[in-house]
């Protein structure tokens, strides 16, 4: 039997009358990429939103490294180490790139007088590695802001890696970025998987991408789990082909 | 915004506008106070309007708490508040030179604790609100403030305090209250700059551009706002004690909560200047007073009008502020660098580039 570090029993959440997760069980293996499909209005945010604490579930267990985490707020929970990414990427526009990245390392541990730290420079050094290793290096020192989308999300993605999460929580990373930098991200994802130890688990509709990394795939449709599976299964499950067509 | 401290040029050029403002325009000296108090009304109210993006319309309520809290310490230290703030008291009290100073000294650290403590206290209520909902929020406390005090019998209620009469001649008087504004002014700006360069101002910014993505890395985003309004508080609950001695009678409608008039002011020096930068605040307040005290000779009367005509000017036309404007016309001279703009961006005005959000 293998490690799960995210585990959901049957969650449930509704939006007054329209039910976004029904009955939702999920499980994410230690170390491995999980992925998450189904069409628009699935909902595969609402189930991360109620992962990370961002609203309370109606009912129903999410568990992390066996810890009941249902009812902690969107802090505690990334302070565990469980962190998300936006699907409209989310970066501190008017600060630079590496200014981002320094305030960005984990506050776990962080005392009251830590707020008065200065930076360090292992923090720096550890900063621009890591932009380094998105290939954001030599606009290191340039506003957020003034990036592409496409450098945006990769600047959201160094900014998790320094918070060195245990879990992360991806919402279509390869979303509005252009086909040549798909690989270059992929590859990245896969490395931080490989290289950093980082459990993954990822929401993405380029089924390319997914297939690719993803060595267990769920789908939602209407709020229900419809299918899980390894990525040849998915692909051949008629379930979820009629999902994707319409004809559920 | 790496630096820790301010350039040693900057602080020596600091002190000589200090010490030398007073002898040269020795008939201004009241003013050129007050244009220190402004500064530090400004620069304190940027930490949160300006670095964090939560634009509040109470700061002034800390400064009214402070000089209460400091009158109530001067005069509690050796008499009886209560009979020493009745209207019918007829016996006429002197302080002794070591009774005033004592005093003076004690109320300044008490204002400033209280001033903190009830921020503290506040916050609870007020960071439960964003965006238009945190400024009329915080205006709520600011006018609570001064209707508390103005029903509050042993604090003299409306009616006032005649705060202790300073022991020496005007002319030392004058300058003692100069340099005690001068040197509050000098540390808050010291402070300020170290305060920036630390992981606290980082946070501050993190939690002005996207406050939501901060709690998402797990920023403990409550922390930094509840010490930032507190450290704000600091300051001004000083100011307030040592403006309030400065005047002699204070009051609680127009001289410690003068919600449309000091309280105002703040804002629009920040925005003057430009918010968010460490000097814009500064610049705003030399350019606000100066200003505000010609109108307030040679137009009186019409000072008001004169006042909002320049709200509406800076808020329509000029809301990046004087130095705001000058970082975004040459960002390099301020360490900003900004994307080389690509060839298909060529023909785009140089007006579309990232501009900072209007005023909110």
């Amino acid at each position: 039997m293998t490690d799960a570090i995210i585990e959901l029993v049957n969650v449930n959440k509704s939006f007054g009358g329209v039910i976004a997760n029904r009955d939702v069980s999920l499980t994410v293996e230690r170390g491995a990429i999980t992925g998450l499909i189904g069409p628009n209005g699935s909902g595969k945010t609402t189930l991360f939103n109620s992962i990370v604490g961002y609203h309370p579930i109606d009912s129903g267990t999410i568990r992390f490294e066996g810890r009941e985490i249902s009812q902690l707020r969107v802090q505690e929970i990334a302070r565990l180490g469980l962190l998300r990414t936006f699907q409209t990427t989310r970066i501190y526009g008017k600060m630079s790139c590496v200014q981002n990245m320094q305030i960005s390392i984990p506050h776990r541990k962080a005392a009251f007088f830590d707020m008065f730290a200065y930076e360090r420079a292992g923090v720096i050094e550890r900063a621009e590695h890591l932009l380094a290793f998105v290939g954001l290096y030599e606009k290191r020192f340039l506003r957020a802001g003034s990036l592409s989308f496409g450098q945006q999300k990769l600047l959201e993605f160094a900014m998790a890696l320094m918070n060195e999460p245990t879990v992360l929580l991806l919402d279509e990373p390869t979303a509005g970025i252009n086909p040549t930098l798909i690989n270059g991200l992929i590859d990245r994802l896969k490395r931080a998987n490989a290289e950093f130890g980082i459990t993954m688990l990822i929401i993405e509709h380029n089924m390319r991408v997914i297939m690719n990394m993803a060595s267990k795939i769920y789908c939602l449709a209407h709020g229900e789990m419809l299918a899980a599976g390894e990525p040849d299964e998915i692909q051949r499950n008629q379930n979820v082909i009629d999902a994707y067509l319409g004809a559920h | 915004m790496s630096r820790t401290s301010l350039h040693p040029i900057t602080i020596g050029l600091l002190l000589l506008a200090g010490v030398a403002a007073p002898l040269l325009f020795p008939a201004y000296t009241n003013q050129i106070a007050v244009l220190w108090l402004m500064i530090v009304f400004a620069s304190t109210w940027d930490i949160l309007g300006g670095q964090m993006g939560y634009n509040s319309l109470g700061n002034i309520f800390f400064f009214g708490a402070g000089m209460y809290t400091s009158a109530v310490v001067q005069i509690g230290l050796f008499y009886d508040v209560g009979m020493y703030t009745s209207g019918a008291r007829t016996t006429h009290i002197v302080f002794t030179t070591a009774q005033y100073f004592t005093g003076f000294a004690l109320g300044m650290m008490a204002a400033g604790v209280a001033a903190a403590l009830l921020a503290l206290a506040t916050s609870w209520i007020v960071f439960g609100l964003r965006g238009p909902y945190f400024a009329i929020g915080t205006l709520g406390v600011a006018v609570a403030g001064a209707e508390l005090i103005a029903s509050w019998e042993w604090v003299g209620a409306a009616g006032g305090i005649s705060m202790p009469v300073f022991p020496g001649a005007p002319e030392v008087q004058k300058l003692f209250f100069y340099f005690l504004l001068f040197g509050l002014a000098f540390v808050v700006l010291v402070f300020l700059r170290w305060l920036y360069s630390t992981n606290f101002g980082l946070a501050i910014n993190a939690i002005r551009d996207d406050e939501e993505k901060a709690e998402a890395m797990g920023l403990y985003t409550g922390r930094y706002k509840r010490t930032a309004w507190a450290i704000s508080a600091f300051f001004l609950g000083i100011a307030g004690a040592i403006f309030g001695n400065m005047t002699g009678f204070i009051e609680p409608r127009d001289i410690a909560f003068p919600t449309t008039t000091f309280n105002i002011f703040m804002i629009l020096m920040v925005l003057l200047g430009g918010k968010g930068t460490f000097w814009g605040p500064v610049v705003g307040a030399v350019v606000f007073h100066v200003i505000k005290e010609v109108t307030w000779t040679y137009f009186l009367g019409w000072q008001f009008v004169a006042l909002g005509l320049l709200i509406v000017i800076i808020v329509v036309y000029f809301q990046q502020g004087i130095v705001g404007w000058l970082m975004e016309k040459y960002p390099e001279r301020f360490g900003i660098r900004v994307a080389p703009k690509e060839k298909q961006d060529l023909a785009r005005p140089a007006s579309l580039s990232p501009q900072p959000e209007g005023a909110e």
